[in-house]
């Protein structure tokens, strides 16, 4: 399908990554968004406000974030595509309704505009402090899709994406911006809506009767109905079973929770995405995603320049993560960097795929700003010293 | 028992209410004696009188034991999280104005944990019913003091008794903005189910609070009796003041209740208030959503 035409303003823009993803949200179809007002990501909420009533969209700042994380719930079930923003200290309220729409397999994009934590931290400053949170924030097991964008232009292209991708599998997608990205302005080119390719979540139509809300076919993803439409449905955070009826049995948890996990990890070669740069025949392998993807390029040039053989992989998704890809590269290269605005996430990832088949070194920042390119030139040329 | 007698009696449902549930979840969890059983029969009551088409009326719940509520209703139903049920029906009435939403919860999910977002919503005059059944305590784990439960009773985590003053729901419900206000007990049926079929015909924040007997876990620890003496104390000590300022209307310990209709009045909804804005402001620019315009533009 392609995107209604209403809501996207073909052409060329110079915006910043937060009002990128508010275009991107309406190019997509999101046609509720609820919010509550926190830097840096404020400004993706002011401009859907600005935005939604020319395009039948319904923006309400509610009282918090856990009301607003569940009010996009209720939206989802009422038919609409919707979407939360926020940034860490309101990312933390938010987890309760991650559990939920993971658990109710209810569609719905977050997106966390990261700032420096923990707790208040620098509000107005960069970090990739969430990226575990995002992945293992809410409690119990279960899956979501995460995604780093690292430029204006792909706030715009990935929120499209996180829309399709939450509407295909029925899953919480994560937008991890970052302050810089958020806040950086470039040139963001906006297609036409029929270049635009937008996916609808599969919608039952079938007879009323023995009707199973949460019964799901090969895909493991289930059709949806929603509220008003005759089915009369039941959905609960409760585990449940394929009629969406609380079933409190160790089977039926057993069957729902190995559901909601396989539905992603048996696609996640369909989600997976990333980009790579002279990996063939490196030595060294740069792994980035978000804004610091963009401050790594300068030290891996200069490492280039020094003789060194380093490539660059950028992860988009983050989760789930190419442990695929990073366990093969793992078993020819001489080492792994990893710079992230964290004090090492990702690169517990990086270091399980690789099993000890090559050496992993972080490239850790509390935040606050981004790295000093110097920094990951240093990193680089020490992780195959001695080697 | 003659052949065709039989015959005729095995045609009529066991409960007159039977396909207003789902009667594939029976039997339900609530304990003898519980009054939740006894609103939902007056909450299925005024249904059947308020001539709303049943497919589009949702039923939102939060955590508990009247959280269970929207599980056993033959309606769109979603049991969300402790305390959010209002935020989510929200957002499913935004998406769909064409729906009727019904939250349906407790004392403790609705005040406690659920309090910003309930006053919130008074605040909007969001369009949607909130049924709350009072119980004094919370019930699902075991009788733990809740804002609701009187000075002087003693709850799970006050053993020697609360301390704490209580939230006066109607007038905390009125002062924040809600254009229909009323208290009723599980012994009032007859008013109480008269009192929901206005409060879903009221566009706006519709807000009913019910006395419902915990035999189990509230009644018995402060030694009140079963669910019956709660129901002939809700009879013996109830006095019916239609239109009685809320602020007079707190309850205490085992002290009189004042119950009726305190608060029917009229205020511009959030949904009204929204269409007319932008429609003054806009003009034809101004797009609602396709389930907007049938409701608020046709």
């Amino acid at each position: 399908m392609h995107a209604d035409p209403i809501g996207v303003l073909t052409g060329a823009h110079f915006i910043d990554g937060d009002h990128a993803c508010s275009e991107g949200a309406i190019a997509a179809g999101c046609r509720f968004v609820a919010g509550y007002p926190i830097t840096p990501s404020t400004e993706v909420v002011e401009r859907i406000a600005d935005r939604f009533p020319f395009v039948g969209g319904v923006f309400i700042q509610m009282e918090d974030e856990i009301a607003s994380s569940i009010a996009i719930q209720g939206a989802v079930w009422g038919g609409k595509k919707a979407m939360t923003v926020t940034s860490g200290p309101g990312f933390s309220l938010m987890m309760e309704h991650i559990g939920l729409a993971a658990m109710t397999e209810t569609p719905c994009v977050f997106v966390d505009v990261q700032r420096a934590g923990p707790s208040t931290g620098l509000p107005t400053m960069p970090a990739q402090g969430d990226m575990m949170q995002a992945r293992w924030g809410s409690h119990g097991d279960y899956q979501i899709i995460a995604i780093a964008p690292n430029s204006p232009q792909e706030c715009f292209d990935l929120t499209i994406h996180a829309f399709n991708l939450s509407e295909r599998y029925r899953v919480p997608v994560m937008m991890m911006m970052d302050e810089c990205v958020g806040h950086m302005i470039e040139r963001v080119v906006i297609p036409a809506a029929e270049k635009i390719e937008v996916h609808n979540r599969k919608v039952y139509e079938g007879p009323k009767e023995n009707y199973l809300p949460f019964e799901a076919g090969r895909d493991l993803v289930p059709m949806m109905v929603k509220a008003g439409d005759g089915y009369r449905i039941h959905v609960t955070g409760l585990t449940h079973d394929e009629k969406g009826y609380p079933n409190m049995s160790v089977s039926a948890q057993g069957k729902l929770v190995q559901r909601l996990m396989d539905k992603i990890r048996l696609h996640a070669d369909d989600i997976i995405k990333y980009e790579e740069e002279n990996i063939e025949g490196a030595d060294i392998v740069v792994v980035t995603y978000g804004i610091t993807s963009r401050t790594a390029i300068p030290a891996i040039e200069q490492a280039r320049a020094k003789g060194l053989k380093v490539g660059h992989l950028r992860l988009i998704v983050c989760w789930p993560f190419p442990e695929k890809r990073i366990r093969e590269l793992a078993g020819r290269v001489k080492s792994i960097v990893v710079p992230e605005l964290n004090m090492g996430q990702m690169v517990y990832e990086v270091e399980r795929c690789a099993a000890g088949k090559c050496n992993i070194v972080s490239v850790p920042h509390a935040g606050g700003t981004v790295h000093q390119p110097k920094d990951i030139l240093a990193a680089i040329e020490k992780s195959i010293r001695g080697k | 028992m003659p052949e065709e007698l039989y015959e005729i009696e095995a045609n009529i449902p066991a409960n007159p209410i039977e396909e207003y549930l789902r009667m594939d979840r029976m039997p339900h969890i609530w304990c003898p004696g519980c009054g939740i059983g006894t609103t939902v029969n007056c909450f299925v009551r005024a249904l059947q009188t308020s001539g709303l088409d049943l497919d589009k009326v949702a039923m939102v719940s939060g955590i508990g034991c009247t959280g269970r509520v929207a599980g056993y209703m033959n309606l769109d139903s979603f049991h969300t999280t402790h305390g959010r049920a209002i935020p989510f029906a929200t957002g499913l009435k935004l998406a769909n104005p064409e729906l009727k939403v019904v939250v349906y919860s407790g004392d403790g999910d609705l005040t406690a944990i659920g309090g910003n977002h309930f006053i919130h919503a008074a605040r909007r005059n969001m369009d949607i019913t909130v049924i709350l059944i009072n119980n004094m305590i919370y019930g699902m784990t075991g009788g733990q003091v809740a804002p609701t439960t009187p000075v002087g009773a003693t709850a799970s985590t006050t053993p020697h008794g609360n301390f704490e003053e209580t939230f006066n729901l109607p007038f905390l419900a009125e002062s924040c903005g809600a254009v229909y206000v009323a208290r009723w007990t599980a012994h009032h049926v007859r008013h109480l189910t008269k009192s929901i079929k206005e409060a879903l015909a009221k566009k706006g924040f519709s807000f009913i609070e019910i006395l419902a007997p915990c035999p189990t876990l509230y009644s018995r620890r402060n030694k009140l009796g079963d669910g019956l003496d709660q129901m002939e104390f809700y009879r013996d000590h109830s006095q019916i003041k239609n239109g009685a300022d809320t602020k007079t209307v707190a309850l205490e310990f085992q002290g009189d209740i004042v119950v009726g209709k305190f608060v029917d009045k009229e205020r511009p909804t959030y949904l009204q208030a929204m269409n007319q804005h932008y429609q003054k402001k806009f003009g034809d620019r101004y797009v609602p959503s396709e389930e907007m315009r049938k409701v608020f533009h046709a």
